[in-house]
């Protein structure tokens, strides 16, 4: 591999690098310092003339005399069954002290694109043991389903504790974790880590870890390797995956900075306008194949700047994902964990992953009726502040105790508490049952008879 | 004719030596990876390729085919999965297997199969471009053979038999050959005789649409609304229920799953109207946010070339494109790579003019053969933050007549489909007056008006409510509250997930808001006549009516309810 010591230029995270052999577009790339250390990067533009460069450690420290080599190919991951249990950096190198991979195979972590034609549409319904999500927005295998958060807020507890209860009914086999951390902070990968050693996770996880001190730059690989490794297990070893991405927002930010580097023009508050596209090929790396046993189930968490949900990083992801889980600062508050507000979530593959034969019949009349009484009664909060309790007609009062009591006994429960689907829909019709019967338009008479506790108790 | 690549970033490349027309489709690098001409400067060309472009490197050799980017248009389209540029997603996933690989080319048609080829010509008769020499039996639907837009001549030989969509099935006296296959440039629309004005409503099956916002065959209608506020499930209703005979669905930029889903559904439900899987009449179009985003600039160009093709044969054909804004998206991605001057928000100065060349490729015609057929285009449209003042939304409102605006408010509360109905409006209401008069009832309109009335009253009564609490209002507009309240969950929701409810056809529309209407009559009539607020609204026919909809033997439960709400009104009466 030739050696180039011909950079021209260095800016931000860039370098432009002349006078080349033919250099290939997307290629791995490694500089030399003069301390003998190695940084690596990446072809983002090739001509005759220039080849510009990006460099995932940041070019803290290089000069025009750095070396250049362009390796021919682009970006893979070395991969093994060995993952499991490890500890990476956020471009893939051992943090545990461990030995590097003995690799199977080597994988381009850019990942191709999903035959659409190849997909089984998911179905499979993954408890959670939240009320909130299993009743209301129910995860499937294979969905990409985001926790879209703020500062502050208990996101990373709401992503564990679904990692630690999650299983599909009838299957005893646990899902394997890979997680990968982009910008978060020392102490928020203590607790990660803690967790996963708590409950004997780490040893079918993989972890990924760009902490909040390490390049930016680097965070545009680390999703990319840690969905590489998640296909790698799903797909090769037949394994069920479960990846956490956090904090999207980070990796945004990361691809903005880039993005102004190369002085390209902005898109929606100074984001780059391909961020839908860059986005889409992480989330779109969830899946499940038809004829092939394992599954990529995505988790990502991001926070919302400003609790704003129409800012672009929730909004286009809002756009890709199966929908999104969205925890309020209003319920945290108010003191309640999980503190997830219902109405803006959504599932997306919810209908297809539940039901008769997947959860229970009357799901969907219960999950919409409910729905239906927790949007009025919050309304009505507001109207309450205004004219006092005394002006609201009986049906009114009713809606108003029925949304506290909705947050109090269905959204509330404990952190280690893993409550059976059977159990969240219990905990629903006792709420739907403090409402006026011929107020519940969304169940059919039939479901009335057979669960309204007015009905079973007969 | 070749050249070599000077420059790569990211699907702009850029060709030198090689001399080439705006929109050739080149191919390029070692793996031949098909691009198309979309700037000329000097020696140096841009080309925009349709495929992943990691490892090409300056040098590699460019060939420019001199053809324009078409599709193939002939027997075998229907029940097709396209990527954009018309490569049948199964045969990919028989060349490369569950992952969508590189420089693997398909032809947009089956090359082996043979149809049955009846002629409706013999030899002599002079036709021109547009006529049809004969037909074959795809699935349900017949495939008119046409002459290509662009030939006449007089008919020499015509055999009637079983051929590849390849082979010679008629022969010019000029000795020109026709295939059952023509191509098509996708960036041109295909020409008609005339262009008619639109008389017919698409029927959906959808009461908000049919009933209060109804788009025509042949029309356009745009469908903005921010994520998770309906545009794809509504998209999907369309394609399933949409009165039709062909529907195009292009999936431009969205998710793998929900093509999944598709592929899932559509074969094993049956068209209300003619009883055959709905997969029969459709052609589907995938390409997908993560597929390669030149590809995706071009599958609305593919989906629209080949409506036309449907509609040159004398069909009426629907369709659907979600999203055009993942369209404007890739204009803009690749705008931004050509370092072209942007205009609004970083889209191309071009995009209005994209976008109403798109819609005006819909519409009712004249074909060239002297048949009647339609294109209606209804394209679903996702601004950034739900804020319809972005630029891709106003130039699609400038152009399309038909708005249906989504509202998360409503989505939120799980109200679906969540179009609101005091933003949302057709401008084709009296164009098909006629029509709704003729097929529905005389009385339609006037059931139209007065249910909007009541929507429009029921806004502003909300705003009263919201200081002073509703019953502070005089009884007769609490009563008015109430029947917008019917209105709104009776008629306007609707449950795609339904198995009755999904479809309603336009006679139970019809009666489904009479009823409601008649509920309105009966209750002001008795409120006027000193009856209790309290009695007329808890008759139990009220709450009954409520659940019709989702009744198999809808007439039969309609009427029970209705007889039943005669007797408690007389019953009230006589109270007072
Ligand atoms: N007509 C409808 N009936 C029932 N549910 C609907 C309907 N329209 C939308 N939904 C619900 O809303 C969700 C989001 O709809 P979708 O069409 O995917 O939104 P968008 O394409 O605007 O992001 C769906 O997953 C479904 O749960
Ligand atoms: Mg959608």
């Amino acid at each position: 591999m030739k050696e180039y010591k011909t950079i021209n230029e260095i800016s931000g995270p860039l370098i432009f690098v002349e006078k080349t052999e033919p250099v290939g577009y997307n290629e791995l790339v490694y500089i030399k310092l003069g301390d003998g250390t190695t940084k690596r990067g990446q072809v983002l533009d090739t001509s005759k003339d220039i080849v510009v460069v990006q460099v995932f450690e940041g070019t803290g420290g290089l000069d025009l005399q750095c070396g250049v080599r362009f390796t021919g190919e682009t970006i893979k991951l070395p991969v093994s069954i060995d993952l499991l249990g490890r500890i990476l950096s956020g471009s893939g190198d051992p943090l545990d002290g461990g030995p590097r991979i003995v690799p199977e195979d080597r994988l381009d972590i850019n990942g191709a694109a999903m035959n659409p034609y190849a997909r089984e549409p998911p179905a499979e319904f993954i408890q959670t043991g939240i009320s909130t999500i299993d009743g209301m927005n129910t995860l499937v295998r294979g969905q990409k389903l985001p926790i879209f958060s703020g500062s502050g807020l208990p996101h990373n507890e709401i992503a564990l504790q679904i990692a630690r209860q999650a299983k599909v009914l009838g299957s005893e086999e646990a899902f394997a974790v890979v997680f990968a951390g982009m910008g978060i902070t020392n102490e928020e990968a203590q607790s990660f880590m803690r967790d996963f050693e708590r409950t004997g996770a780490l040893e079918r996880a993989v972890i990924f870890l760009n902490l909040a001190d390490d390049p930016a730059v680097e965070r545009l690989i680390t999703p990319r390797l840690a969905l590489t490794a998640a296909e790698y297990l799903a797909y090769e070893h037949d394994m069920h995956v479960l990846v956490v991405l956090t904090d999207m927002t980070n990796y945004a930010e990361a691809l903005r900075q880039m993005g102004a580097a190369r002085e390209e023009v902005p898109g929606r508050r100074g984001y780059p306008g391909y961020m839908y596209t860059d986005l889409s090929m992480i989330y779109e790396r969830a899946g499940v194949i038809k004829g092939r046993k394992g599954s990529v189930t995505q988790f990502p968490i991001l926070s919302m700047p400003g609790d704003d949900i129409t800012h672009p990083i929730p909004d286009l992801s809002g756009y890709i994902t199966e929908g999104q889980i969205v925890v309020s600062r209003e319920l945290h508050r108010k003191g309640i964990y999980p503190p997830i507000n219902v109405l803006p979530s959504l599932s997306r593959l919810m209908n297809s992953g539940i039901g008769e034969g997947r959860t229970r019949e009357d799901h969907k009349a219960v999950s919409d009726q409910m729905y239906a009484g927790y949007a009025e009664g919050n309304d009505l909060r507001g109207l309450v502040a205004i004219v006092g309790k005394d002006a609201l007609s009986e049906r009114d009062r009713k809606l108003l105790e029925f949304a506290d009591m909705f947050e109090d006994q269905f959204v509330r429960q404990g952190k280690d508490e893993d409550r059976s689907i059977e159990t969240t829909l219990e905990i629903g019709w006792s709420l739907l049952a403090e409402l006026p019967e011929a107020q519940l338009t969304r169940i059919d008479n039939e479901m009335i008879n057979k669960y309204h506790p007015a009905h079973r108790a007969k | 004719m070749k050249g070599t690549v000077y420059r790569i970033a990211g699907p702009v490349v850029t060709v030198i030596d090689v001399p080439t027309k705006m929109y050739d489709v080149v191919k390029v690098g070692k793996e031949g990876l098909m691009g198309e001409v979309i700037g000329i400067e000097g020696a140096k060309s841009t080309v925009q390729v349709y495929e992943d472009t990691s490892g090409i490197a300056p040098g590699e050799p460019v060939e420019n085919t001199s053809m324009s980017l078409s599709v193939e248009l002939g027997p075998g389209l229907l029940t097709s999965v396209y990527d954009g540029i018309q490569r049948p997603l199964p045969v990919l996933l028989e060349k490369m297997g569950d992952f969508i690989e590189r420089g693997v080319t398909a032809p947009g048609l089956n090359r082996e199969k043979k149809w049955e080829f009846k002629p409706t010509v013999t030899k002599g008769t002079k036709v021109a471009g547009g006529d049809i020499i004969g037909t074959v039996q795809e699935t349900h639907i017949e495939h008119k053979i046409m002459v290509p837009p662009t030939v006449s001549g007089v008919i020499d030989e015509i055999e009637s038999g079983s051929f590849t969509v390849t082979a010679c099935v008629c022969k010019l006296t000029d000795g020109t050959e026709l295939t059952l296959m023509q191509k098509w440039p996708v960036r041109k629309p295909r020409p008609v005789r005339k262009k008619l004005m639109p008389d017919t409503p698409l029927i959906t099956g959808q009461r908000i649409l049919d009933g209060l916002f109804p788009v025509a065959k042949g029309g356009t209608a745009a469908i903005p609304g921010p994520f998770g506020s309906g545009k794809t499930v509504t998209q999907q209703q369309l394609a399933k229920w949409s009165d039709t005979e062909v529907v195009i669905y292009i999936g431009c930029g969205e998710r793998g799953n929900e093509m999944a889903d598709v592929l899932n559904e559509f074969p094993e439900l049956d068209d209300p109207k003619t009883g055959k899987p709905l997969m029969e009449r459709t052609v589907l179009i995938a390409n997908t946010s993560n597929m390669p985003v030149a590809a995706r600039e071009a599958s609305v160009y593919t989906g629209i070339t080949i409506a036309e093709y449907f509609r040159d044969m004398g069909y009426d054909v629907s369709l659907m494109a979600d999203s055009t804004s993942r369209w404007a998206e890739a204009m803009r991605e690749i705008s931004s790579r050509l370092e072209e001057m942007p205009g609004e928000e970083g889209y191309p100065a071009y995009l209005a003019a994209r976008l109403s060349e798109f819609y005006e490729r819909a519409g009712s015609v004249e074909t060239l053969s002297g048949v009647n057929g339609s294109v209606t285009v209804i394209g679903a449209v996702s601004p950034p933050g739900g804020d319809f003042s972005e630029p891709v939304t106003q130039n699609t409102l400038r152009i399309v007549k038909v708005f249906w605006a989504l509202d998360s408010k409503l989505s939120q509360r799980r109200h679906f489909p969540s179009i609101n109905w005091l933003e949302s409006y057709s401008l084709y209401t009296d164009a098909l007056a006629d029509w709704y008069n003729e097929h529905v009832s005389p009385d339609w309109p006037i059931l139209r008006s007065d249910a909007m009335e009541i929507l429009q009253k029921e806004s502003e009564l909300q705003e009263i409510v919201q200081l002073v609490g509703s019953d502070a209002l005089p009884e007769d507009q609490q009563l008015t509250l109430e029947v917008a309240r019917m209105i709104r969950e009776y008629f306007l929701q609707q449950n795609a997930y339904h198995d009755v409810d999904t479809f309603c056809e336009m006679d139970k529309q019809y009666k489904l808001m009479k009823a409601i209407m008649k509920y309105s009559d009966l209750a002001n009539t008795a409120l006027e006549g000193g009856a209790e607020l309290e009695d007329i609204t808890s008759v139990k026919s009220k709450d009954d009516l409520s659940k019709v909809k989702f009744e198999k033997e809808f007439d039969e439960k309609l009427n029970t309810v209705l007889s039943a709400m005669d007797k408690e009104f007389d019953a009230i009466r006589g109270a007072v």
